[in-house]
């Protein structure tokens, strides 16, 4: 950044940025912090290589990844589609996108249930087409989280798309570039990064989920219980220090990933000359 | 943010037009757990004429709904009941013992152990019970879909619970028949929800389970939201007494100044019309001479053991079955 | 003006039949199965009895304080999330410093806590246990299970949103106008209103209306500290599980699809001003012309 020094506002905005994120973030996860200091590091070691606890931090992380990982594939080809094709229905399609984000989640895992369940519009469906249960299963909680992060995908790749400079195609296309080369070198890099931004966030979102998947997942220990609803468990005990241990950990999980996906973009982006 | 602000005025106006009632000159906070809202409808209404026609003071029941657990709590944090009308002892034990809101000894306050009605657990089947259920080791059977909460998040599942190890306990014998046997039984639940209410939704909307194991209180109100016609209640042979204790909470009708308030609430409770309303709403009242005939009708004679009796009380038993390490982790330990 | 999206209209960028109707196909059935369905299955519900009964549970009073309170919190925190969003942005996108990457996933840190977590912290620090509640029940201050504590627990999960969303817009665009604007001797808050902001307007929308609907659709978070007392601190979501625990079903989905219809009419209205703008400049293009 050889001309920043002439760009204003950095110190208010960044003042602003900080003292904002030390009120409303920093201070109160502190006192997960602290509390969780309440608990020596014995009593906090067994309680996170507990079987249970390791279980449902798998189901968690792995529902929330995979989920992300389909989020992401739906989410870009229909972003690509509502920019850039005109089709019967687009409207629509594109004012439905934030449905998930406006729907309570209990709403949502009420009416997730209910169409993925066994006897559901499409569970029935799926279940007499391939012999596969949705709702109360493992895949339940995958099927609730792809509705959670997809308007997360759609709404961070479609303004990079909108904005996208056509001139960069155009001049690809004048070369003698074939659509599909057009795509993978110049489309593709640079929505890249912010498919990856939707990635993390529909996987962050993902992890913490409760409401929608509590109604869809079946909850049963070891197979289908999720993170938070151990930690809903042990607050049930009046155990807040193990409660918030939980939840702890997986926010430590969560920063580290969170932090591995932004450096890989700001690595793409330097790669990519836009910094 | 315009808007915003011409709409939310509005809807302030709207809410004003329609609220339209006089502004009370004493309010108390009753928090409650979910399935005794239409109940306590009824009778905060009863309450409120009850006591503008003794005292002329106009007085207004704010009611609080949610699981048991999740609402002890909250008043353990800071939530300022009045009273509270839970679905455990347990719960009431912990807001002594942890908030120091009320003293150690609060259940001998009221009368029949401030219990001014209590429930039991039975059995909702659908329509013919083609899976024959009529007691609990039928629940266990091979082929069986069993509906209920989970007992770490669920007051009433916790009933549920120890009222099939009791039973379990009592004819085989011993504890490790007791618990081969709830094993046996939770490996036919398909769906631990995680409250009465998510249960009911389950068993009903959802069509998933042959039987629901639940208040008994719950079975009726499901049976007249949905239609008699659908579904039956079994009632085994023996059941655990739900006892859903009420409690004035002393610090904050102290503060409050409510104190003469809270007291009249609950003690109208054991009132003929609190009694009437109760039996009314499915709760079996500790009064029966006060209900209507028709009304106790509905409750069939079975057998009660309390979870004293059985279990030495609610600590012993949340200990032993329901904290980290206890019987129902122990039966899903792979 | 460089605000005008610059669509793809020559003939060389369109794609082979086949590849449209494949990806509109994905899109149609993947829109139709997450998102046309559970909203269909909302206004089912919501209109199951008819329109009588869905208006009146709808005016009903407690649905009606809790719409109040929806409005409410949203009209307090949509505006901070924005502040800080934008303030974010301009310092993340348009300079380089140390510790930028952790102070982008401090930003993010919000999404990934558990929305019952997100409720716990509250409840830890202003709880009558917690930190700070027995010098706030002196003060007779009331946070958790009153507005205030709503209103935080609102401003924690929407934190990110508007941040968010611009971004990595900001960063795509680039700053050279914004250079060139100020190499001509424009301010800096010129700069922010004439060159950034045009470009980046859509983007801050689609932030704000995020930040609205997850403002007006929280539900766990906001279930932890609000105490659930009727007609006092029910939000809309909590209305929503009430009545849905009352049997109330068409009460239940009828709130509903008022926070869902919220949502499709935000997005009608986002489509219809991009309409508008670009004949307007149209217009204006036609008069500079003549």
């Amino acid at each position: 950044m050889s001309q920043s020094h002439i760009m204003p506002g950095f110190r208010p905005t960044l003042s602003i940025t900080l003292v904002y994120l030390v009120l409303i973030v920093l201070i109160p996860l502190s006192a997960m912090v602290l509390k969780t200091l309440q608990l020596s590091l014995e009593e906090f070691w067994t309680i996170l290589v507990h079987k249970r606890v390791l279980a449902s931090f798998w189901l968690s992380f792995s529902a929330a990844a995979l989920a992300a990982s389909i989020a992401t594939l739906l989410g870009s080809i229909i972003a690509w589609c509502l920019v850039r094709y005109s089709f019967p229905g687009k409207q629509l399609c594109d004012a439905l996108i934030d449905l998930p984000f406006a729907l309570p989640t209990a709403v949502a895992g009420i009416v997730m249930a209910t169409i993925y369940e066994p006897k559901g519009w499409i569970g029935e469906w799926v279940m007499a087409a391939m012999g596969v249960q949705i709702a109360y299963k493992p895949l339940g909680i995958v099927f609730a989280l792809i509705f959670i992060g997809l308007p997360f995908v759609i709404r961070t790749i479609e303004p990079v798309l909108q904005e996208f400079d056509s001139a960069m195609e155009e001049a690809a296309a004048s070369l003698g570039a074939n659509r599909w080369q057009a795509f993978v070198k110049v489309i593709l890099p640079n929505i890249f990064p912010a498919a990856l931004t939707g990635f993390a966030l529909a996987f962050a979102r993902g992890i913490g989920e409760y409401g929608s998947v509590i109604f869809i997942a079946g909850n049963m220990p070891y197979i289908s219980e999720i993170v938070p609803l151990l930690i809903i468990t042990k607050l049930e005990q009046y155990d807040y220090a193990g409660a918030t241990a939980i939840g702890l950990i997986m926010l430590v999980l969560s920063f580290v990933l969170l932090l591995i996906i932004n450096s890989l973009q700001w690595w793409l982006r330097k790669r990519n000359g836009q910094l | 943010m315009h808007c915003s602000k011409t709409l939310q005025s509005l809807f302030l106006g709207i809410c004003l037009l329609l609220s339209g009632q006089a502004i009370a000159d004493r309010t108390i906070l009753n928090v409650s757990y979910d399935p005794t809202r239409e109940f306590y409808q009824a009778f905060n209404k009863a309450f409120i004429s009850y006591w503008q026609k003794k005292t002329g003071e106009e007085v207004a029941v704010q009611q609080s709904h949610g699981g048991g657990g999740k609402q002890t709590r909250a008043v353990i944090d800071g939530l300022e009941a009045d009273v509270v009308t839970l679905a455990l002892p347990y719960d009431i034990d912990q807001i002594s013992e942890r908030a120091h809101l009320l003293p150690k000894e609060w259940q001998s306050r009221l009368p029949n152990n401030s219990l001014p009605y209590t429930s039991t657990i039975v059995f909702l089947v659908r329509k013919g019970n083609s899976k024959a259920i009529k007691n609990w080791d039928d629940l266990a059977k091979t082929g069986v879909s069993v509906i209920t909460p989970n007992p770490k998040t669920s007051g009433g599942a916790r009933y549920n619970y120890l009222a099939a190890w009791a039973f379990a306990e009592k004819n085989y014998g011993n504890k490790t028949a007791a618990k081969d046997f709830v094993q046996k039984l939770y490996k036919n639940v398909p769906v631990l929800d995680s409250g009465a209410r998510a249960s009911t939704t389950t068993f009903i909307q959802r069509g998933i389970g042959d039987v629901l194991i639940t208040w008994e209180n719950e079975a009726f109100l499901a049976l007249k939201e949905y239609g008699a016609g659908e579904y039956e209640i079994v009632v085994p042979p023996v059941s655990i007494k739900a006892e859903t204790p009420v409690a004035v909470v002393d610090k904050i009708v102290d503060k409050n100044a409510t104190r003469d308030l809270a007291e009249a609430y609950l003690n109208y409770l054991y009132s003929p019309i609190g009694q009437q309303l109760a039996a009314k709403h499915f709760y079996r009242p500790y009064q029966p001479e006060h209900a209507n005939p028709e009304d106790l009708k509905r409750f069939p004679a079975l057998e009660l053991f309390t979870v004293k009796q059985h279990f030495g009380g609610w600590a012993a038993a949340q200990k032993d079955h329901f904290d980290d390490g206890g019987s129902f982790d122990q039966i899903y330990a792979p | 003006m460089t605000a005008v999206n610059s669509k793809p209209t020559s003939l060389t960028l369109t794609d082979a039949t086949w590849v449209r109707a494949t990806l509109v196909g994905i899109t149609v059935l993947t829109v139709g199965l997450f998102l046309v369905l559970p909203l269909a299955t909302v206004l089912l519900e919501a209109f199951a009895k008819g329109w009588a009964t869905y208006f009146d549970s709808l005016m009903q009073p407690d649905a009606l304080a809790a719409m109040r309170l929806t409005l409410l919190v949203a009209a307090i925190t949509v505006p901070l999330t924005t502040v800080f969003g934008v303030s974010a942005a301009w310092a993340i996108a348009r300079f380089d410093f140390r510790g930028k990457n952790i102070l982008l996933t401090f930003i993010d840190l919000p999404f990934s806590v558990s929305p019952v977590i997100a409720g716990l912290i509250y409840v830890l620090i202003f709880g009558a246990q917690g930190w700070l509640g027995p010098w706030l029940a002196q003060h007779d201050i009331k946070v958790i299970f009153a507005v205030p504590g709503i209103v935080l627990a609102t401003l924690f999960v929407t934190f990110p949103f508007v941040a968010r969303e611009l971004i990595p817009l900001m960063q795509e665009i680039g700053h050279e106008e914004e250079e060139a604007a100020l190499s001509l001797g424009a301010s800096g808050w010129q700069t922010f209103f004439k060159v950034t902001l045009p470009n980046v307007k859509w983007g801050l929308l689609y932030g704000v209306l995020l930040c609205n609907a997850r403002a007006m659709g929280e539900f766990g978070a906001v279930s932890v500290v609000s105490g659930h007392i009727r007609g006092l601190t029910n939000t809309l979501p909590l209305h929503i599980e009430v009545s849905y625990n009352e049997y109330d079903f068409v009460g239940a989905f009828a709130s509903a699809s008022l926070l869902a219809g919220l949502a499709v009419l935000t997005l009608l209205l986002k489509t219809f001003l991009e309409w508008k703008l670009k004949q307007d400049v149209k217009a204006s293009r036609q008069a500079a012309i003549e």
